[in-house]
């Protein structure tokens, strides 16, 4: 399989054997505690949220065939592979990983992020350390910056164009999945 | 870049030159008459000096009137030659940008050269023996470390972290394989051949070794003064430069190694073991010294509060001892500086002054230009002075092997590299990197170090350094522009980071050392996640001052960004909207000042509207009313008040207020924010204001900064039309002066 979303076979098997270490009670599928168990998860300003990326779709266990999909986002694509040997990122690989992450954002999936989503975002990485009235400028900051069409919310298409600058490809890669 | 200047007509600056080249005659021969008086003198002093003496008892002698007039250069010789050296250097500077289109088609550093020769050579042509300028000692202790230095403090961490193994890599392996490739290929030249080879084949095999490690080393401040021109895109810029930065330590050991051996004369296998230890002795060794000084004086800035005069010297006087220690145990001083300023840099930044954050990157900037003029100046100075020693086969062989050992070397390291990397190196990346391994004054001092007694053939290695240093320089640093334009290589990205990207930056950063937790791979977002939270638990407590230390990165750059809009809003004359991203260009050699957003030829009074003008004059009358009531006596080492730190709390009132008034007219229920800036005494940063700028009253207790200046006899009742109009103008003018505006400097790498 020649596509960039595809693992090659060695690092199936490593990732087999993390999908095995991890499911503790051995069910051949993994549940929230089993994710809870990593203390670096637990400790993570979303990892809540990205523990909820797993189990899309309203299910409360998670497969191993699931589990690969989800990380193969995380995939470092094959730049040298592109004809011309320009060095742009495949579009298709950026937009699919700005659009895991867009997710993570949105909770309720309705392809904006409002300034509440935002607000909770923010919230949950800058924890007690700031007041609200400090959260709520940067918010609207934030919304007023990237908010082109100027409805009060973020959309994908506008977070794509905020992070334009940003090198996706590198910054969402994990080398353990190539 | 001479954007500034385009404004003026074309014989506004020719008008200019015209003036740079009488000051530059006229400082010239000066110069020369000095040389010269200052052997004539040497008699006239003496015959002075004893004719006082003999004055004193008898009063007999009446011949010499009382010298209403006399000329004494003796006593201020030494310092009149070294204001005339930087006020050339200077001059120089300002030449080059006022000649049309030079400065594009010639780099900086081979003009400065070029004038290095001419003057050399004129004073070779008044008969004078050329002052041996390129004297090693001046060169590593005085004039290469404030260049390090401002390397160092302004080093983007985080594409330098992100591509370390890759510098690591060609700065290391890199430098051993040119300096073995040279070295050997050289000696192997020399023993076979011509007969001129006769006096070739006298060098031995280590001196060609050394000759080679001392040659193959990029050097920082050639690669600075090409690079800073050409604005190319970071990943290449830090590869290249980080390289030229790292390699010293490869190159003191060796150069050390190698002077050893040749000085004894016998290699043993241990002691080729001693040098590979030595080497890692020598590199982090450095390194722990650098970081050393860099916590010490981050600590030393946590109590500054009441002192800001002097916080500057602080950092400067820290990082020097710092290369000045590591000189002292031959470990690698410029790695010493690199990391005392990377180290020091995000604790001082978070304690000092927004003014003494302003000087130190305006020194370092002067100081790092400056001298990087005199050493391309002494460069040229210096190859006329230096006793040559011709040798063809020596030079050409030398070059050309540079060349080819360089291209070799770079691209079988990337071969290698590549399987590491997840942003692989194209090949047109590797020409660049291979094309900018230009080497300068560090090999030039080296060569000059080299004791006459051991080394028989100095003067023939000298000649070739300058050689390939001018080959570089010239060739390479002329050609390297429109090569980069001929290929393509992506520039640099005018990058003003909005909150946007620092956000969406965070949390991705979150997201990745999750999914690097749930792979059970202790990647590289997990030991810096790790990094973070020891900083943020531990050292920030110890180093920041105050409440600071409590600050989340986010907010700090919320902050920066806020202060930056209130500056540029005033400088507008009260735009209405918010100014976009003014993209900046700063390079070391072209401080200009920003033109502001929108063009005001005379800093006039902005037009503001009648109910803007109102609100401002209320706000700045509440304001007055409780600052007028904290004058102190004036004290040499407070400051004088400049309304620029405490007017901004007052432009943050403004720049809110307008912006209320221009995007929500009828809501008056937003509440608003005053944020102070840098002033550890508030604890808690955010005060609460409602709509008419009644601020808490919370600031009393600033201390330090106060000193209203006298002269503002205002009633507080009724404060005249004239002077509330002047008001805003006041504020304007001291906040005209821009600084140098590395923006992108500040921002990327505040935050890793």
């Amino acid at each position: 399989m020649g596509s960039s979303s595809s693992i090659s076979s060695a690092h199936l098997l490593r990732l087999y054997d993390r999908f095995e270490s991890l499911d503790r009670d051995n069910r051949g599928c993994l549940s929230p505690d089993d994710f809870e168990a990593l203390g670096g998860l637990a400790m993570n300003p979303i990892g809540g949220r990205i523990m909820e990326a797993f189990f899309s779709s309203g299910q409360d266990t998670v497969d191993f065939s699931s589990f690969v999909r989800i990380l193969a986002h995380f995939r470092p694509t094959d730049r040298n592979r592109n004809k011309e040997g320009a060095q742009q990122e495949l579009p298709s690989s950026r937009t699919r990983k700005l659009k895991f992450a867009f997710q993570l954002y949105d909770m309720d999936r309705d392809g904006k992020i409002s300034r509440e989503e935002l607000l909770q975002v923010l919230r949950a990485m800058l924890g007690l350390q700031v007041t609200e009235e400090q959260l709520q400028s940067i918010a609207e900051r934030a919304i007023q910056e990237a908010d082109l069409d100027k409805d009060d919310a973020i959309s994908f298409d506008e977070f794509k164009k905020s992070l334009e600058k940003t090198d996706i490809d590198t910054k969402m890669s994990v080398s353990f999945l190539k | 870049m001479p954007s500034g200047t385009v404004s003026h007509g074309a014989s506004g600056r020719l008008r200019g030159l015209f003036l740079v080249m009488v000051l530059v005659f006229l400082e010239g021969s000066v110069f020369t008459v000095a040389v010269a008086s200052s052997d004539q003198h040497s008699p006239t002093t003496a015959h002075s000096g004893g004719h006082k003496a003999t004055d004193h008892g008898s009063h007999n002698n009446t011949g010499k009137a009382f010298p209403v007039l006399d000329l004494n250069y003796e006593n201020v010789r030494v310092p009149f030659e070294i204001s005339l050296w930087v006020l050339l250097a200077s001059l120089m500077k300002l030449g080059f940008h006022l000649v049309p289109h030079l400065s594009n088609i010639v780099p900086e550093s081979c003009l400065l050269i070029v004038v290095g020769l001419l003057v050399g050579g004129i004073i070779r042509g008044t008969g004078e023996t050329v002052p041996p300028v390129m004297d090693s000692k001046l060169f590593f202790y005085i004039l290469l470390p404030p260049i390090i230095l401002d390397a160092g403090y302004f080093l983007p961490i985080r594409p330098f972290m992100e591509n370390l193994g890759t510098i690591l890599i060609f700065a290391v392996v890199g430098t051993l394989w040119n300096a073995f490739f040279v070295g050997g290929l050289l000696y192997g030249v020399c023993q076979i051949g011509t007969e001129t080879s006769s006096i070739l084949s006298r060098i031995g095999l280590l001196q060609c070794l050394l000759f080679g490690s001392i040659i193959s080393a990029v050097d920082p401040v050639a690669v600075l003064a090409v690079f800073e021109e050409i604005h190319i895109n970071e990943l290449l810029h830090i590869l290249v430069f980080g390289e030229s930065l790292l390699n010293d330590a490869v190159t003191v050991v060796l150069y050390h190694l190698f002077e050893e051996f040749s000085g004894i004369g016998s290699v043993t296998l241990l002691k080729g073991f001693l040098g590979v230890i030595s080497f890692f002795v020598v590199a982090l060794g450095g390194v722990l010294v650098g970081v050393l000084y860099g916590i010490l004086a981050a600590f030393t800035s946590r109590f500054t509060s009441h002192t800001r005069v002097i916080e500057p010297l602080f950092v400067f006087l820290y990082s020097y001892m710092a290369y000045l220690s590591a000189e002292i145990f031959h470990l690698s001083g410029i790695m010493a500086l690199i990391a005392c300023g990377a180290v020091m840099r995000p604790y001082v930044e978070a304690n000092i002054s927004h003014k003494s954050h302003t000087t130190i990157k305006y020194f370092l900037k002067m100081w790092s230009s400056v001298s990087e003029t005199l050493i391309f100046i002494f460069l040229g100075v210096a190859t006329v002075a230096g006793p040559h020693d011709w040798n063809w086969t020596f030079v050409t062989v030398t070059v050309i092997l540079c060349l080819v050992a360089r291209v070799i070397g770079v691209v079988g390291l990337t071969f290698i590299i590549n399987k590491f990397r997840i942003v692989k190196l194209t090949t047109k990346d590797q020409f660049i990197i291979a094309y900018g391994g230009l080497r300068g004054a560090i090999a030039f001092s080296l060569g000059f170090l080299l004791k006459k007694e051991h080394f028989p053939e100095r003067e023939i290695f000298l000649t070739a350094i300058i050689t390939v240093i001018f080959f570089t320089v010239f060739v390479q640093g002329m050609t390297i522009k429109p090569l980069v334009e001929l290929l393509a290589v992506k520039k640099k990205q005018e990058a003003k980071r909005s909150i946007n990207e620092e956000i969406h930056t965070q949390f991705l950063d979150h997201l990745l050392t999750g999914i690097e937790d749930i792979c059970g791979h202790y990647g590289h977002h997990h030991w810096k996640d790790k990094l973070n939270r020891f900083n943020k638990k531990y050292v920030k407590k110890c180093l920041i001052a105050g409440e600071r230390s409590k600050e989340p990165q986010l907010i700090a750059f919320y902050h920066k960004m806020e202060m930056k809009q209130a500056i540029q809003l005033v400088e507008s004359g009260g735009g209405i909207k918010m100014p976009s991203a003014v993209p900046s260009t700063v390079s070391m050699q072209n401080i200009q000042p920003r033109p502001p957003t929108k063009p005001a030829p005379e800093r006039a009074i902005p037009q503001l509207s009648k109910n803007k003008e109102e609100e401002i004059r209320k706000i700045l009358r509440t304001n007055l009313q409780r600052t007028r009531q904290r004058l102190r006596s004036y004290n040499r080492h407070t400051l004088v008040a400049d309304p620029y730190e405490d007017g901004l709390s007052d432009l943050f009132l403004k720049k809110q207020k307008m912006f209320q008034i221009e995007k929500k007219p009828a809501s008056n229920k937003v509440p608003m924010i005053q944020v102070d800036l840098a002033s550890p005494q508030s604890p808690d940063s955010v005060n609460l204001l409602d709509e008419f700028g009644q601020a808490n009253q919370q600031e009393e207790e600033e201390q330090g900064l106060m000193m209203k200046p006298p002269s503002r006899p205002r009633e507080a009742k009724k404060p005249s039309e004239e002077d509330e109009a002047k008001d805003p103008q006041k504020l304007m003018r001291c906040l005209s002066d821009p600084g140098p505006s590395a923006d992108e400097d500040e921002d990327g790498a505040f935050l890793p």
